[in-house]
Parts: C-alpha cells; structure tokens; sequence
C-alpha cells in the first residue's frame, strides 16, 4: 500500500468532546468524532450519510459505547453505527464508509 | 405410508390464522424431517389479503392497520416457496380428479387439501336484518364497515353479549356511541361464566355507561322515529337504534363440505379424525371449520394446535389432535374475566367455593373434584390475578392445598398459597397457542437463550394471543434465577441501576456531570439510553444550561440543536405561545421570519405556530430575531413541558365561569423548561363543556363556580388515557401546590420515557396512592418536592436566548467545519405555495441534472420544481 496522503481538515479545537462535527472535503461529507475518557482521547472520521434516514445527519448523533466499542447513533432513527468499522449494529446489510484520522501538531488530518 | 415427494401438492383453502399456522408448521416440520421444502404449497385466500391477526381485530379501532395486524406478507410466502392467490373462495371440489375451482373457474389440482375455512358470524333470521348498518363483526373489511356507520349514527346496538359481542359493544362505546348490549340469555358470556360472575359482570358493563339488555328476544327491526331504526322484542317493549352489530354466535364455514359430500356434524363443522382427516383421507379441516369428537373450538390456541396435527401427519409424524383447554382471560372494557375448564361446575359430584365482593366488585368460584383434591374449573370477574395459578393446577392436575378456598380468598396479610413458577411441572403448558412447555423454556436456556425475549424468538411463546405473558415471565425469571443469573431493572450495559436508583444518587450524593456519574457507578462512554436519561435527571435536580460543554453530548440531538430535526435532516422551530394567546404584532413576526427564510408554517396540534425546514446553520439567526421579538423557546425538542392549550374562557365566552386563558398562561410559565421522564401537556378548560380537552392532558383544569378541578395522568397520543379526577373546586394556590408536588414526584419515581399515563397505571396503590402522597403528604415529602420545584421555576432560562450569546454553543451550529458550503442533499419542492422536502425520486431527477456541474454545493437552499 502507498503512504497515506494526509489532508489538514481542521484544528484540534474545532472537535467537541464526545460528539462530533462535519468537514466537506472533495465534496464529500465526513463525520468528525472526538472520543474523550478520563485517561484516553481518540478520533474517528465516517462518512456523513445516513443511508437508512437518507439524509447527510450521522455527526448529529448521539455518540457512545457497546461492550467498549464506541458507536454513533443516527439522530433520525437511532440505528447504531460501530466507529471503528461503520458496521451498523441493528442492520447487518448497511456499512459505513470509515477514514483513517489523526490529529498532529494540532491539526485534525485525514488520509486519503 | 407413502412418504412425501417433492412433487406431493399441498393446496390450502382458506388463509385465516389457522390456515397461516398450518403452512408455518408444515414448511417447519418438512424442514427437520427431510431437511428440506418437500412439498409445493399452494394458498388460496377468500379475502383481499393474506391472513392477519384476527384475535386483535378490535385493536384496529385503537389506530393499529391492516398491516400491523397482517401475520405474514407476500414476501415470506415467497421466501418461503409458498404459491398463493387473495380474492381466490374456492366454489368446487372434485374429490376424485382432486381438483378445485375458484371464483374466477381458475383451477387447483392437488394430492392433499387442506380446508382452513374458519367459520362466519350467525346472524339470527330476524325480519329487517337484511337493510343498511346491520353488520356483523368478523373482518377487517366488517370494520371498516362498523366505522363507516358509526359515524353517521348516535346509538347503536349489539345483538349478542357473548365475548365477541362485548368486545363489540367496547368498540361502539369508544366510537362515541350510545351503546346496548341485547342478550337473549338470562346472563351475559353464558358459555364461559356462571350466572353469579354474570351479573356482576352485567353491572360492571352498565357502570361503564353501556346498557345491557338480557333475557330479550328481537322479533322486527322497523323503522324507527327518534333512530334511523327500532328494534321489536318479544315482550312488546322497543329499542330505537341507529345501527345494529349482530355477534350472536358463530357457525362453521363448512358448505363447500356439505356441497362436495364431506361428513358433517348434526349442527354442522367438518367432521375429523385425531390426524384432523376428513372421511376423505385425502382431505384435512382444521381450526373453526372443523368438528372434533363433535365439538368445535372457536378459539385459536384449539386451531393452532389441529394445524401442527395435520402438518405432522402429512410429513409422517405422529402427532394427534386430542382435544384442547378451552379456558381463557380477558379484559372486556376493562373488567377483567377470566374462566377455566368446568366453570359451571357440571362435573358429577364437583364441589364449589364462591368469593364475592360487591363493594369492590370482585367475584371467585372455583369448582373441585368430589375428593377436593384437583381443581377442575373457575370463574374469575373483576380480578384474574389468580387465573395463572389456579388454570396450573387444573391444568397439571397438581394437588390442591388443603383449604382449597385460601387460593380465592383475599389475602389478609399471611401469604396465599402460592405456586411459584418453580412448582410447574416440566409439562405444564405455559403458552396454549403455541404448545410451549415449562421443558421447552428450560431447553431454551440449556441451548443459550439468556432473556425473555430470546425464549420468544425460540419458541414463540407469547407471541399469539398474549395471555400467557405474567407466566412466561415469571418462569423466565425463575430459570434465569436458577442459573444465577440476577434479574436486573439495569438502565442499560454503563450503570447497574434503574433510573429511580440513577435518580436517588446523582441527588443524594450531588453528582453534577455525566462524567462523574460513570466514573463513579458506571463504565464505558454511555448509550442513547442512559445519556439522555441521566442528562433530564441532571437538568431535573440542578437545571444548569443544556448546552454547556458537560452536558452537551448527553442530549438527543433535537435538544443539542433546540430544534426538532425533520426527515431530511432540517429543522422545525416551535417559539412558545403561551396558553395559545399571541398578539397581532408576533403573528407578523413569525411571519416576517417565515418568509425571509422560506420556512413551510403550520399551526401544530398544540395550539402554536411551527415553522419547518430551516437548516442548521440557520438556526441562530433565526432565534436572534424571534427573541428581539420578545419569544421564547418553546421546547418542542425536549422532554418537558409541551403547551398548556387553553379555552377562550370567562373573557369572552357566554359560559365561562373562570379566566381559563390566564391561569394556562401562568401555569406554562411556571413549569415552562421542567425537564421530566417524559413530555408533559397540560390544559385548562374555562367549564365543564370542556373545549381545551384537559381530560386528555398529563395535568388537566377544567375551571367551576368555586374554583378548578384537577386531572391527572390524561394521555392522548398512541395509547389514548381519560385523566383521573384528582381533587375538586381548588383555589389556585393549592392548585399550584398539588401540581407542584405531582410533578416533582413524577420526576423522581418514574421510568425512562415514560408518560405519566403509564407511570399511575404501573403506579402501586394507583389514584388514592398518590391523593395520599400529595393531599395528606403521607410520605412527609410534599415541602422538600416543593422546594425543589421551585429550585427549578427560579432557574429558568431560555436556552436559545442563552445559546446565542454563547459564542461556544454558537459555534456548534455549522454544517462544516471547514467550509461555509450548504448541505446538498436538501432540495424543497414547492407545494401548495409554501416548500416541502423533494421525495426520493424528484432527488434523484434533481442529482442527474447536477452531476455535470463541477462544485455542486450551493450557498443557499435549493428550490425545485415538483416531478
Ligand atoms: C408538530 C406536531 C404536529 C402538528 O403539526 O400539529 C407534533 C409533531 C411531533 N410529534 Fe406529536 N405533535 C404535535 C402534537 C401532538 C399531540 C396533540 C397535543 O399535544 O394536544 C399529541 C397527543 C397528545 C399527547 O401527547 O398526549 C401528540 C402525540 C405524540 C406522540 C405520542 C405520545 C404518546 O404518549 O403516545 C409522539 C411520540 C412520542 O412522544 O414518543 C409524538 C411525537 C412527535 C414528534 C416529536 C415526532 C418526531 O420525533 O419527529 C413530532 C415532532 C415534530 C416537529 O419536528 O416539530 N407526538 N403530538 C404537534 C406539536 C404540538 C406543539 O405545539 O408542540
Ligand atoms: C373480534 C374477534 C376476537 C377474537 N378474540 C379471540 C381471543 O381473544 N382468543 C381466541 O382464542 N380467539 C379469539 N377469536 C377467535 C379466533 O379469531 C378464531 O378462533 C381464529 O381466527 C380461527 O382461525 P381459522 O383459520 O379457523 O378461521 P378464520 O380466521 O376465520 O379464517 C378462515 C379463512 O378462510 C376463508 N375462507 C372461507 N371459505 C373459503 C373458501 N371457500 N375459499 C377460500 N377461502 C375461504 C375466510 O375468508 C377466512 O379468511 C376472536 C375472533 C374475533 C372475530
Ligand atoms: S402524527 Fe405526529 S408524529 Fe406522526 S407524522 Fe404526524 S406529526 Fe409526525
Ligand atoms: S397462550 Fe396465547 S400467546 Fe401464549
């Protein structure tokens, strides 16, 4: 595999604590989480489409976890997204589309 | 025997519950025996559609639809490789070329028929039966009927006061309708109550407003003078009725067996054998149509049980059809009746014990066998709580107690004999309709099952009728018990504790954040489940500001934005109008705004404006103007107070006897962001005719000469509740006093989302339990709920107002973090003047005329034209 190409969406600040926000990039939407425990912080980049409510809405959702896995819920609704994988939890024939993400020197960077 | 092939045709006549059970089984039972769909099914439906859930018919009167009802859908049956046809009543049978003929002459060749054709409802050959609004009470399409005339009539009439027919007259009586129940014998439910229930079942039914008419026999229906018609009986006194439901028995659907030379019983049913065979072996009848042993079961459990028979014999099992319990537990307009095996006690030498209390209205029998030692029947009217129990001891034939009376009697503090699930038997029947045992629960559990819901999909129990639910449950409990398993009231995987429990500590120990709390008592990050529950709790207790950064990722997301988020992903605005009175110059203002942002308006149910199709980034701005013009939010997104609609009142109205308008108006600004388990509607009627429907409210008024009665726990919505009168001619600061106190206790005591309807049904001591708690302050609670309400009116704020001078929470409504760029996917469609969200096709017409363009994000919202 090529070395990742990684792109500078946003700073750091711009994420919020366990929810998220929504970056446009080469006019795709991609959901921005910010997972944040008392010792661990983590982000997670999905696309933004909902593909059951049909609407450009999952960084809106409600954000947790389910035997320690962190999972996005669909604001419309409410299926269950797993983060690391997109996998939806209540429907086994719906997947997200997942980036990879860091944050470096303040800037949050997505690969691509 | 000859084994099935799988060219053997099977061809089903009928599609009813019994029919639809049977092709279930038999693709079931095919499966294990051959490992395979060895047989080609063919279904042939008399009605419109295939089989649906006759037993909850009458829940189509209480909003539910035909496909809600439906058992199964095309799609299964394909998926299943079931062939079928609806419209299809089969008229001819040749038995010898096995071949049958439908409506339309299309023909059905088979190898083995089975007739699943139910029975149809008798109606008594009186003259004039035959004329517009007399129906009969058997199908969705009978339904539609019954609403259909109902609407155009004030009285109505059941002939009838047999199970079905109360049912009936429960369906009239909800239908607004002036309601009779004519019943040709001495009492009413004859075949399964004796005349001791009866009569207090009569009185039951009349206090709740329907009158019953019994030992009355109808010769003509005329034409009425106050009534569309009038019904003549036999003792020359009349009846003016406007329609008439005849639900006088039902007859077995057996003329194509009488026409096509099948044998049938003396008062007719298709007779069968054991293996539910016909005197053509070729040929089974199941469920209603059928005669067995010369007995017909109108019930479906008997049915289901005909239909595994038969599928059994056609895949060469053993299975016979001996008979079936014909007990059964109900809840006619709300009084419970229960009855069970010999309940007229005519087992020879049976004795009987009777309980009856008529102040509460309550009547027992049980019959037992000459020795006392078995329970052989009993009736139960007012009160089943008994009926689980006693139907296992009749049932599985388990030794009585040696006073047999104590299992009826009313507890006086020394616990009944109870029979605990761990006393069944591994035979016992625990669901009728579909044959599970106690041993096929405890299978369950031994193969992995590790919840109620688990032993349902595995095997069905409780999915049919419902009666067995209370059993099912406490012997799922029982084994989960066993295998040391706690039975937990768990909010959900982060906390090991209820939401009263969440409740009691975040206040006891001043827990102040969703943090906190987890790291305290909980684990993990938090669900859709916990993090709005503990998020109202926190705003119930210490009212800080939704948005602030500790508690902004605990709300849904309508409360993270204070906007309710719509299909396509915008939003709708509700500002608060208080009582439903706003002046002409805010009317403009919302329409001001309205138009500057082509927002779609409406006037919602709840007596205010709401104004549809904003984009989240336009939120704030939107709430900058509404505010300068003095509004406020209105809450629509939250679990808390709604509206508090209210009538025109003594103002205005030539009958008011009390300014309804001001009192909603001052009791929404009181309770106005009260964050609760649930939402919360009140109202205020100005007198008793009532307008502002506050007997339908969680908090009602209704204003009198000497002050306002209160109502509590109303509910419209899916589960419709009427409010209980709480206390009469209050002045307003007790009024004040008493919801307070209600409220906060709401608050406190009840589950996650729920209504305040279904927290006083669950509520133990009900309507006196709670008078007690905030009239005589029985807890010595009522100033600490006080204090605490008013911790919450004096904190209030309107969180728009603070969301938009709070450049953190401003920033939060951006569709992008790194471009000012709209959302594409929203396209309105204008409609009627004003826009509406494009449906999927005009979005797809929509996106193929913008894929050549190269930036397809706009600036501004998109505005086509409709397909
Ligand atoms: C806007 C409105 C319909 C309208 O155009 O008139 C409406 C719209 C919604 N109602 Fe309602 N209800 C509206 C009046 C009612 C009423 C009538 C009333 O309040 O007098 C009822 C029956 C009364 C009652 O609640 O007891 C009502 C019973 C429900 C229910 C069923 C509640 C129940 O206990 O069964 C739900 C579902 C729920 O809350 O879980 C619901 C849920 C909803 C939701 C929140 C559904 C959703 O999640 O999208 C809708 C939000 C719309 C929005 O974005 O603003 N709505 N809804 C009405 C807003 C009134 C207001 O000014 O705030
Ligand atoms: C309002 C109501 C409430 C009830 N409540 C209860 C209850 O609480 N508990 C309980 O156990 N039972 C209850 N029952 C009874 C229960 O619904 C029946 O026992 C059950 O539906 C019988 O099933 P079935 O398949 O034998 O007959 P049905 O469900 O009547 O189905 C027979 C089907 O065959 C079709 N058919 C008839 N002739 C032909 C033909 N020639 N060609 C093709 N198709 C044909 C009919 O149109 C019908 O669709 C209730 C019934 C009603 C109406
Ligand atoms: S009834 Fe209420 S919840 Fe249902 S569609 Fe209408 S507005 Fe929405
Ligand atoms: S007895 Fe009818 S569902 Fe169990």
């Amino acid at each position: 595999m090529n070395a990742t190409n990684w792109v500078t969406i946003c700073q750091h600040e711009d994420l919020v604590d366990n929810s998220g926000v929504c970056a446009l990039i080469e006019g795709k939407q991609v959901a921005l989480f910010k997972i944040r425990s008392a010792n661990d912080e983590k982000v997670y980049a999905l696309s933004n489409w909902d593909p059951l409510g049909k609407a450009n809405v999952l960084y809106r959702g409600l954000v947790g976890s389910m035997q320690s896995t962190p999972i996005v819920v669909s604001p419309l609704h409410k299926q269950r997204y797993c983060m690391l994988t997109g996998q939806c939890i209540d429907n086994d024939e719906i997947k997200l589309d997942v980036y990879p993400v860091r944050v470096k020197d303040q800037c949050v960077q997505l690969g691509l | 025997m000859a084994l099935a092939t799988n060219s053997t045709r099977i061809l089903v006549v009928g599609n009813g519950m019994v029919g639809h059970h049977f092709v279930d089984q038999l693709v079931q039972q095919s499966n294990e025996q051959f490992g395979n769909q060895a047989f080609q099914v063919t279904v042939l439906s008399a009605e419109p559609r295939l089989a649906y859930d006759r037993v909850h018919l009458s829940e189509y009167f209480s909003g539910k639809t035909a496909e809600e009802l439906s058992l199964t859908t095309p799609e299964y049956y394909e998926e299943l490789g079931v062939a079928f046809k609806t419209n299809a009543r089969v008229t001819q049978i040749d038995k010898q070329a096995k071949i049958v003929t439908i409506e339309s002459d299309e023909q059905f060749g088979y190898d083995k028929l089975v007739m699943a054709t139910g029975s149809y409802p008798f109606v008594p050959p009186i003259p004039g039966n035959e004329q517009p609004h007399c129906l009969v009470y058997r199908t969705i399409e009978d339904l539609e009927a019954i609403s259909a005339s109902a609407s155009e009539s004030k009285v109505g009439v059941v002939v009838g006061g047999g199970l079905l027919g109360l049912e009936a007259a429960n369906a009239l009586k909800q239908a607004g309708l002036q309601t009779h129940v004519v019943e040709f014998a001495p009492q009413l439910m004859a075949v399964q109550v004796d005349s001791g229930g009866g009569q207090l079942l009569k009185n039951k039914i009349q206090e709740l407003g329907v009158t019953v008419h019994t030992q009355k026999a109808t010769q003509r229906i005329e034409k009425g003078s106050s009534c569309r018609y009038k019904m003549c009986f036999a003792d020359g006194e009349e009846l003016e009725t406007d329609m008439i439901l005849f639900s006088a028995g039902i007859r077995p659907q057996d003329s194509l067996a009488r026409q096509f030379d099948l044998a049938i019983g003396e008062r007719g049913g298709i007779v069968i054998n054991d293996q539910c065979q016909t005197n053509d072996a070729d040929i089974y009848a199941i469920g209603e149509c059928a005669l067995w042993n010369n007995f017909i079961f109108g019930l479906v459990a008997p049915g289901y049980a005909m239909a595994r028979a038969a599928a059994s014999h056609i895949c060469g099992g053993e299975l016979l059809f001996q008979g079936a319990d014909m007990s059964t537990k109900l809840k006619l307009m709300g009084v419970e009746v229960g009855s069970i095996g010999d309940a007229h006690a005519k087992t020879q030498g049976a004795l009987s014990f009777t309980y009856e209390d008529q102040v509460s209205g309550v009547y027992k029998k049980i019959v037992v066998s000459p020795e006392q030692n078995k329970l052989v029947g009993a009736v139960l009217v007012g009160d089943t709580s008994d009926y689980d129990t006693l139907l296992q001891y009749a049932l599985n034939g388990i030794d009585l107690p040696e006073y047999p009376e104590s299992l009826i009697l009313p507890s006086t503090g020394d616990s009944k004999p109870a029979l605990g699930a761990d006393a069944l038997p591994d035979a016992a029947t625990i669901c009728s309709c579909h044959n599970v045992t106690k041993a096929d629960i405890v299978a369950g559990f031994d193969s992995g099952a590790c919840s109620i819901s688990d032993i349902k999909s595995c095997t069905k129990a409780s999915t049919g009728c419902g009666g067995c639910a209370a059993l099912l449950k406490s012997v799922c409990d029982s084994e989960l018990e066993k295998r040391g398993v706690e039975v937990k009231k768990d909010i959900c995987e982060h906390f090991a504790y209820s939401r009263q429990e969440l409740f009691h500590v975040i206040k006891v120990e001043k827990i102040k954040t969703f943090e906190a709390l987890v790291e305290k008592h909980g684990q993990g990050l938090g669900c859709e489940i916990c993090k709005p529950a503990v998020g109202s709790i926190l705003a119930s207790v210490w009212n800080d500001f939704v948005l602030q950064p500790d508690h902004v990722s605990l709300q849904d997301t309508n409360d993270t934005y204070l906007a309710n988020m719509q299909k396509n992903g915008t939003y709708s605005i509700v500002p608060r109008i208080a009582g439903g009175e706003i002046t002409p110059d805010k009317l403009i203002v919302l329409g001001q705004v309205a138009k500057q942002y082509n927002l779609y308006t409406k006037i919602t149910g709840g007596q205010r404006i709401d104004l549809f199709g904003a984009r989240v980034d336009q939120l704030p701005a939107i709430w900058e103007v509404l505010i300068e013009a003095g509004f406020e939010t209105g809450h629509a997104y939250a679990k808390s107070l709604r509206t508090v609609k209210s009538c025109v009142g003594s103002t205005w109205c030539r009958y008011g006897v009390q300014d309804s308008v001001g009192q909603a108006i001052d009791l929404e600004n009181r309770y106005k962001g009260l964050r609760s388990p649930h939402k919360l509607k009140f109202a205020v009627s100005g007198c008793t005719r009532e307008c502002a429907e506050a007997q339908s409210k969680d908090i009602g008024v209704i204003a009198t000469e000497n002050g306002w009665n209160l109502y509590v726990c109303g509910n419209g919505g899916m589960k419709p509740r009427h409010a209980d009168l709480f206390a009469t001619d209050l002045d307003t600061p007790t009024l004040i006093k008493y919801i307070d106190r209600i409220l906060m206790f709401y608050v406190r005591t009840a589950d996650r989302l729920q209504r305040t309807s279904v927290w006083m049904e669950n509520l133990e001591g009900g309507l006196a339990y709670l008078q007690e708690v905030v009239i005589n302050d029985s807890l010595d609670l009522g100033q600490e709920l006080e204090a605490q309400m008013q911790h919450v009116v004096d904190s209030y704020q309107c969180e728009w107002k603070t969301a938009i001078t709070d450049q953190q929470s401003k920033k939060r409504f951006r569709q992008f973090v790194n471009s000012d760029k709209t959302d594409e996917n929203i396209v309105f469609v204008e409609e009627r003047q004003q826009i509406r969200p494009a449906t999927e096709t005009e979005m797809q017409q929509f996106q193929q005329q913008q894929s050549d363009k190269k930036d397809k994000y706009a600036d501004s919202p998109i505005l086509v034209k409709a397909v």
